[in-house]
């Protein structure tokens, strides 16, 4: 008995450090929980989970309760005789049928959420969100800012990622180019992808869905608070999975339009007028910049690639080679590998950059040139 | 019962004296003995799961602080592929066919398995498996790096490490069918006289459930693989939408597979801790034909939720619907199971030797990682939870403290009759606690990290999840520490130790305690009758 009751002075003393240990893990402000929901199906989404913790907890309290009862009470003693019985109908129909009723009380809030959660009907602006190896693309294309385009690529600086630099209060949750969307207008999300699968997964939302190669596919979100939200990708999709962060900003009505006007100007500055000559060292100054935001992730900034995966390209057959040749496959990718069409990504210009840096970059000298209107010849 | 086990005692001896099967490692090539080759299988799949256990510690390592200090990010997915590979189809199902092999004659009545030649195949076709899987990693492209999963187009991107892992799992599924045909007909054809299917111990019931199982689903998950390799190499189009094929269609085809698969690797396991659990409450268990229903049950259901894997790929709400309320419905049969095992307990006579308490750890934690599977099963809270670490933190409670846990309880439950020795139960006991901290530390955590919102398969990720990511890490290590001392429990055991009696446990039922131990080379030459 002394024991036993050392036994459950031990048990007392081990549940209350574990609740200290959990106050300081709250105090510390751990995460434990969802982010805070900013739409109000995100926010359905925490409850219904709250739900399900709760039933779930007092159903495993009840079931561990009577083991534990019988842990301590039923063990094995001088002159302790085991009952014999094993089996009771009344009891085994009993515990199939009342989890069952449990089981359907729980459906029914999440069977309405559901069917809500997959209405994208209505929608006040409709974005297409492309998911490319590593980076999101996103096309306007419904609603206002109708025909705002963009890349949205990492922006935390490789120093960081390598232990080099301090780590920012972001770090790898940043972009170059957010999405900008008003409050309290309904917007659905096309989904797609170039190459393999994706996932657009934004926690505060509530939203996460596929983004399939070949096929498109739909969410919505109704954001009831500004602020900027960021999230992942969310599906396995290659080496730098782990470096294609989604960032939303919620913004209100006056400054979403602000916010197109802006974003009209700067397209309609960028465009390049397609008849311009351009020389080698315009090109190889705008090529850096294409090389570094679509080819450097995997050819490397030093152009050392990370065989075989990655194939070099200083000093390559490829890169150093007939310039049809080169042109061909930075715009039609490799079938098998990794390397991407990358002419229905780029432009004309930032093709023909591009290809014209890689030819005249590190040790390769080729001294050659490719012009935008060559691109255009060859996308035929 | 008891005049068979002086017959096999006669007969056995004599046997052993003739040497008529070669010795040293021809003995192990050439057996067709079902002992032998358990003895191969369990041998094989610990040291897979050691294996399996570096990279996953590889893995940890990496994450145990922001930023990239180990390991390159596609080397990172190599290991998470090869991982999740090893520990499914090279650790946990062997590991269950080893038990099988070992006991299923012993407890049916039986003298070997049925065929005793393709038994010796199906053990030796796994060492190449494995050496393609392990070296795949030094080919150029190096392994497979898809994740388990294996989903298409990323799998046509890959180098050859992908083609090794396809031919893998083709000699991994021919060797686990033929596993399965030897187990369906041992039990249709051996048993003996008075063994009815319904006086069957309740591992032989699970095991034969799960062998149909792998029958059924094996040759889905190879034709899988199979239609990937012809995407890869013979311009097919199965899984590319550019050639009107879709790659979803893969998921649906995997999960078809995958989703029984993940009972394959349960069900045996529910098997041994019914077994334990009556054994040390010194009580028949509770509900032995509801078991058996509900363990069919689960195993036919499981045919009908595959798709409660994809509830994001965007396939259509009334889908989304079905597969919630189907995977809801196997909340049932499971929960009867956990009643079922509370009420062998109730009123029996415990005692908690280490096979006791794994078995009760088991219970505890599968049930856990069932709770989180009812959650993952709502599609509209699935949606936050999809690919992120609550998954990872759910299946390793289902997988790591389900599966592994009722294989340490099996295994401890049986090393006397396996060796003639009693384990050491002081180190049994440690082994068990330590594995049940750490096993927590490591994955219970991961449940906040995936509802804070980090996904799965990162090799980095952002500051906020720092403190659990270390935290799971250090349980990791431990996890993986502790079970050096089950390794060294064991080759003691085997060594020498207390000489264990035919039948060390009190309240253990079977015919498997009617031989002496260690059980002799051969057993039930003469079929016993059961009454």
């Amino acid at each position: 008995m002394t024991r036993a009751a050392q036994r459950v002075g031990l048990l007392r003393l081990a549940g209350g450090m574990v609740l200290t240990m959990l106050a300081q893990a709250v105090n510390a402000a751990y995460r434990v929980n969802f982010q805070e929901p900013a739409t109000k199906l995100a926010q359905t989404v925490y409850d219904l989970h709250m739900m399900m913790m709760y039933i779930c907890g007092v159903i495993f309290v009840g079931v561990f309760g009577v083991m534990f009862y019988a842990i301590v009470k039923h063990r094995k003693a001088p002159g302790r005789v085991a009952a014999t019985f094993h089996e009771n109908t009344t009891v085994e129909i009993l515990w199939t049928v009342i989890p069952t009723i449990i089981l359907l009380v729980m459906v029914w809030p999440v069977t309405k959420t559901l069917i809500s959660m997959r209405d994208a009907t209505g929608a006040d602006i409709t974005i297409k969100a492309t998911g490319y190896q590593w980076k999101w693309g996103y096309d306007y294309i419904k609603g206002e800012g109708e025909g705002i385009k963009f890349k949205s690529v990492l922006s935390t600086p490789r120093e960081q990622i390598e232990g080099k630099a301090p780590k920012g209060e972001h770090y790898l949750l940043e972009v170059d180019n957010h999405v900008v969307v008003p409050i309290g207008k309904k917007i659905r999300i096309l989904t797609t992808a170039e190459d393999v699968i994706h996932a657009w997964y934004m926690p505060a939302f509530a939203v996460k869905q596929d983004a399939v190669p070949g096929f498109i596919r739909d969410t919505s979100f109704r954001a009831d608070r500004e602020g900027t939200f960021r999230g992942q990708c969310a599906e396995l999709c290659g080496k730098d999975h782990g470096f294609m962060p989604i960032v939303v900003d919620v913004v209100s009505a006056e400054k979403y339009s602000a916010w197109v006007a802006e974003q009209k100007t700067r397209m309609a500055a960028v465009a390049d007028d397609p008849a311009k000559v351009w020389t080698l060292d315009e090109l190889k100054t705008r090529g850096e910049t294409v090389y570094a935001q679509n080819c450097s992730a995997c050819h490397q900034p030093t152009g050392k690639g990370l065989p075989p995966a990655f194939p070099a390209l200083d000093g390559s057959k490829i890169a150093t080679g007939p310039r049809e040749d080169h042109l061909h496959l930075v715009l039609n990718g490799k079938a098998g590998t990794a390397m991407a069409a990358f002419g229905k990504q780029l432009s004309d210009a930032e093709i023909a950059a591009v290809v014209t840096y890689e030819r005249n970059a590190w040790g390769n000298k080729v001294g050659d040139m490719v012009q935008p209107s060559e691109v255009k010849a060859s996308r035929k | 019962m008891n005049t068979a086990t002086t017959t096999v005692n006669g007969h056995s001896a004599d046997h052993e004296d003739h040497g008529h099967h070669p010795s040293g490692l021809m003995r192990w090539i050439t057996t067709t003995n079902h002992k032998d080759i358990g003895s191969m299988y369990l041998w094989f799949s610990f040291a897979m799961f050691l294996v399996g256990g570096c990279m996953a510690l590889t893995i940890r390592s990496e994450l145990f602080q922001p930023g990239l200090q180990l390991v390159r990010p596609e080397f990172f997915n190599q290991l998470t592929t090869l991982h999740g590979l090893i520990m499914v189809f090279g650790a946990i199902m062997p590991a269950f066919v080893g038990f099988a092999n070992w006991m299923l004659p012993l407890q049916i009545g039986a003298s070997d398995m049925a065929f005793g030649r393709m038994n010796n195949l199906s053990f030796w076709l796994l060492p190449p498996a494995a050496l393609l899987l392990t070296t795949s990693m030094f080919v150029p492209g190096g392994a497979a790096a898809a994740g388990w999963t294996l989903y298409p187009p990323l799998t046509i991107q890959q180098g050859m490490g992908m083609d090794m892992a396809i031919f893998a799992l083709h000699i991994l599924g021919l060797s686990s069918i033929m596993g399965s045909i030897n187990i369906i007909t041992t039990i249709f054809n051996l048993r003996a006289p008075g063994m009815t299917l319904m006086k069957m111990p309740l591992f032989c019931w699970t095991w034969l459930v799960t062998a149909f199982l792998i029958i059924a689903v094996m040759p889905v998950l190879a034709g899988a693989v199979t239609m990937t390799l012809t995407d890869r190499h013979f311009g097919t189009s199965f899984f590319s939408a550019a050639g009107g094929g879709d790659p979803v269609l893969f998921q649906h085809i995997f999960w078809f597979f995958g989703h029984p698969e993940v009972y394959i690797v349960i069900i045996p396991g529910f098997g041994i801790v019914s077994q334990v659990i009556s054994t040390f409450s010194r009580k028949p268990l509770f509900g032995y034909a509801s078991m058996v229903y509900a363990v069919a049950a689960i195993g036919i259901l499981s045919f009908t939720v595959w798709a409660h894997h994809m509830y994001t790929t965007g396939m259509p709400v009334t889908a989304q619907l079905y597969f919630m309320y189907a995977t809801m419905f196997i909340a049932v049969p499971t929960g009867v199971k956990i009643f079922n095992w509370t009420a062998t307990m109730w009123r029996g006579s415990l005692s908690f030797e280490t096979p006791m308490l794994f078995a009760i750890g088991f219970i505890f934690l599968f049930t856990v990682g069932g709770f989180s599977g009812l959650v993952l099963a709502m599609a509209a809270v699935d949606v936050q939870m999809q690919d992120t670490y609550y998954v990872v933190a759910h299946f390793h409670y289902t997988m790591v403290a389900g599966a592994l846990f009722s294989a340490f309880a099996g295994a401890y439950y049986w090393l006397p009759k396996w060796t003639g020795h009693m384990y050491n139960e002081k180190l049994g006991q440690v082994h068990f606690w330590l594995s049940f901290i750490f096993f927590n530390m490591t994955f219970f955590v991961q449940h906040f990290l995936g509802i804070a919102g980090m996904p799965r398969r990162i090799p980095d990720y952002a500051l906020q999840f720092t403190d659990f990511n270390q935290i799971s890490t250090v349980g990791a290590f431990g996890l993986g520490l502790s079970q050096l001392l089950f390794l060294y429990n064991v080759i003691t055991c085997i060594k020498g130790g207390p000489k264990a009696p035919a039948k060390p446990w009190e309240g253990a039922e079977g015919l498997e305690w009617d031989v002496p131990s260690p059980a002799p080379y051969h057993t039930w030459e003469v079929q016993p009758v059961v009454k």
